[in-house]
């Protein structure tokens, strides 16, 4: 029957402009949808994705169902590692037995310039950054493509992980979570459209920002310097923003046909099925603001004691009645207050600050005077406004 | 003899199942491993029901289980939500138009059509994400998504095949 003589020909067309109609219909919703969750984003922290609730729910639930869903391709995928491994186990071998000739080496230099780092560190007095916690998590699911490079793993808040913790395997970076669920976690892959990295050059200190655009190796954007980078050069994470520690490995320089610097990445060696999630938020966990803020003042030694003893002994001018155990700090607001600046411990910055300064004048009292010690410049009406005399206007 | 009554077609069994199966396709491919040292491949699965959902009947279900489809793949992939809906969408309202061409024809063309569906909603989110996240996606990931997708196309004919001519009044 031809079509124009169908007797159904008069519901075919109103389903079909009901069809078009319900298509922009649903159009105009995906679009608002769309726009919406770019506005959550921009309204939530830099470092979250958009809709945040919404997506650690489904996380939640889509890690077990991963799970269970992706086992046959899991056992497919063991079964052809299986037959590779024994293909190439002679071969690998070789390469084993020589990678393994050279990390010895590498190994004893290794020892011999931890033990020289630890002497300077020592000597230097130089406060190394703590070891930072982790945890290791299962990847469920690993997702790839243009648009989205991301990773579900099966540790979440429950084991301490938050938004913004650095992931790693054992090869290097391999991104930062984005969002956090009781039992899952999600990473933002470093080859992510929208994932920006502080790296550095590890020979030459030069800084770059690493950007991924969904391919398999990222950018290196905003190089400062020039010749700071040619192939083969280590490229480290900065720590500036203190999103990420410094000096974890991310990848090797590379230019491509264009002329743009790019990464191979070291976690792309090998296949990403467990990474180690940092339990770090930012550089101002590495200090500890207690201890930091608790910290007495290193002691005089016995030369400086016994001057600090003669000074208190000896009654001043400004205070003839100053107790004999005490400093008395020379001016400024906390003058005429005896403090034991040997024995007790600061309770504040401020306070720290303070009785710095009252220790440096203590232990050197004999020191010509620095400029801490001058008067402050004082107004002068016949000096030109903005510029205080400083003894060098009538010269 | 008298003919058999023939079963009406029902939302759920052209449009349930496959929704059911894209979904479970797509988590089975996000399983995190390489074969050989390469990682599997990841096509979009739903784009091929919204090719084949156009030319099999016009449906005012079939756009809104696409904004479903769409939003699973935002939040499995940690998209921004509402990308792949608008992608899906597009492929879907450019083969409705084109659904009148599409009648009666050979695989090929339909095959020519599929690839310019697909293109189309690849097009949108290559242009989306470039707008809203102020960068250009690479271009090579690009190009291999959309051409393991277009490999998919023998499923989209299966489906037409299968419920073609489940109602009389669409064909």
């Amino acid at each position: 029957m031809a079509y124009r003589d169908s007797p159904f020909q008069e519901l075919k067309v109103p389903l079909t402009w009901a069809a078009g109609a319900a298509t922009i219909i649903a159009l105009a919703l995906a679009i608002f949808v769309f726009a919406s969750d770019r506005r959550d984003q921009a309204k939530a922290s830099a470092q979250a994705l958009g809709h945040p609730q919404v997506r650690a729910g489904f996380d939640s639930v889509i890690a077990p169902v991963s799970g269970v869903l992706a086992a046959p391709t899991r056992w497919i995928g063991d079964g052809f590692g299986s037959v590779g491994d024994y293909i190439n186990a002679v071969s690998e071998n070789k390469k084993l037995k020589k990678r393994m000739a050279e990390l010895q080496q590498l190994q004893n230099e290794n020892i011999a310039l931890r033990n020289l780092t630890r002497r300077y560190e020592d000597l230097l007095k130089l406060r190394t950054e703590p070891p930072i916690p982790m945890v290791t998590g299962r990847v469920v699911t690993d997702t790839r493509g243009p648009f989205s490079n991301a990773r579900l793993i099966d540790v979440g808040a429950a084991s301490g992980v938050k938004i913004g913790n650095p992931a790693m395997t054992d090869l290097g970076v391999v991104g930062r979570v984005v969002g956090v669920s009781s039992g899952a976690s999600r990473l933002l892959l470093l080859t992510d459209p929208e994932s920006r990295t502080p790296v550095l050059v590890d020979r030459t200190n030069a800084r770059a920002v690493l950007a991924g655009d969904g391919g398999s190796n990222p950018r290196l954007d905003y190089i400062r310097g020039k010749d700071t980078l040619k192939n083969g050069d280590l490229i480290v994470t900065s720590g500036d923003g203190g999103l990420f520690p410094r000096g974890l490995p991310v990848g090797v320089a590379a230019q491509d046909v264009r002329g743009i610097w790019r990464l191979h990445l070291f976690s792309d060696r090998g296949t990403i099925d467990f990474v180690r999630v940092l339990l770090y938020d930012d550089f101002s966990q590495v200090v500890n603001q207690a201890q930091l803020a608790a910290t007495a003042l290193p002691p005089l030694a016995p030369s400086e004691a016994a001057q600090v003893k003669a000074a208190a002994a000896k009654p001043t001018a400004a205070n003839p009645a100053a107790p004999t155990q005490a400093v008395k700090a020379p001016k400024g607001p906390t003058a005429n207050k005896p403090t034991d600046v040997a024995v007790k411990p600061v309770a504040s910055r401020a306070a720290a600050r303070t009785k710095a300064g009252e220790y440096r004048r203590v232990r050197t009292p004999n020191r010509p005077p620095s400029v801490d010690d001058r008067a402050l410049p004082q107004y002068d009406p016949n000096q030109p406004q903005g510029r205080p005399n400083d003894g060098r206007a009538g010269a | 003899m008298s003919r058999t009554p023939s079963r009406p077609l029902e939302p759920w069994r052209w449009l349930g199942v496959p929704a059911l199966l894209a979904i479970v396709a797509t988590i089975a491919l996000g399983a995190p491993l390489r074969i050989f040292t390469l990682s599997l491949p990841e096509p979009i699965f739903p784009m091929v029901l919204a090719f084949a959902w156009a030319i099999i009947r016009p449906s005012v279900l079939g756009p809104f289980l696409l904004i479903v489809l769409g939003l699973f793949l935002d939040l499995f992939f940690a998209a921004p939500l509402g990308l792949w809906p608008i992608s899906l969408l597009v492929a879907y309202g450019s083969s409705l138009i084109a659904r009148t061409l599409m009648v009666g024809q050979e695989v090929e063309v339909m095959a020519l059509f599929y690839g310019l569906a697909t293109t189309g909603g690849f097009l949108s989110a290559y242009v989306l994400v470039a707008i809203a996240g102020h960068t250009q996606a690479n271009l090579i990931a690009l190009l291999w998504q959309m051409a393991v997708t277009l490999a998919l196309f023998p499923f989209a004919v299966m489906l037409r095949n299968r419920f073609r001519d489940a109602d009389i009044r669409f064909r």
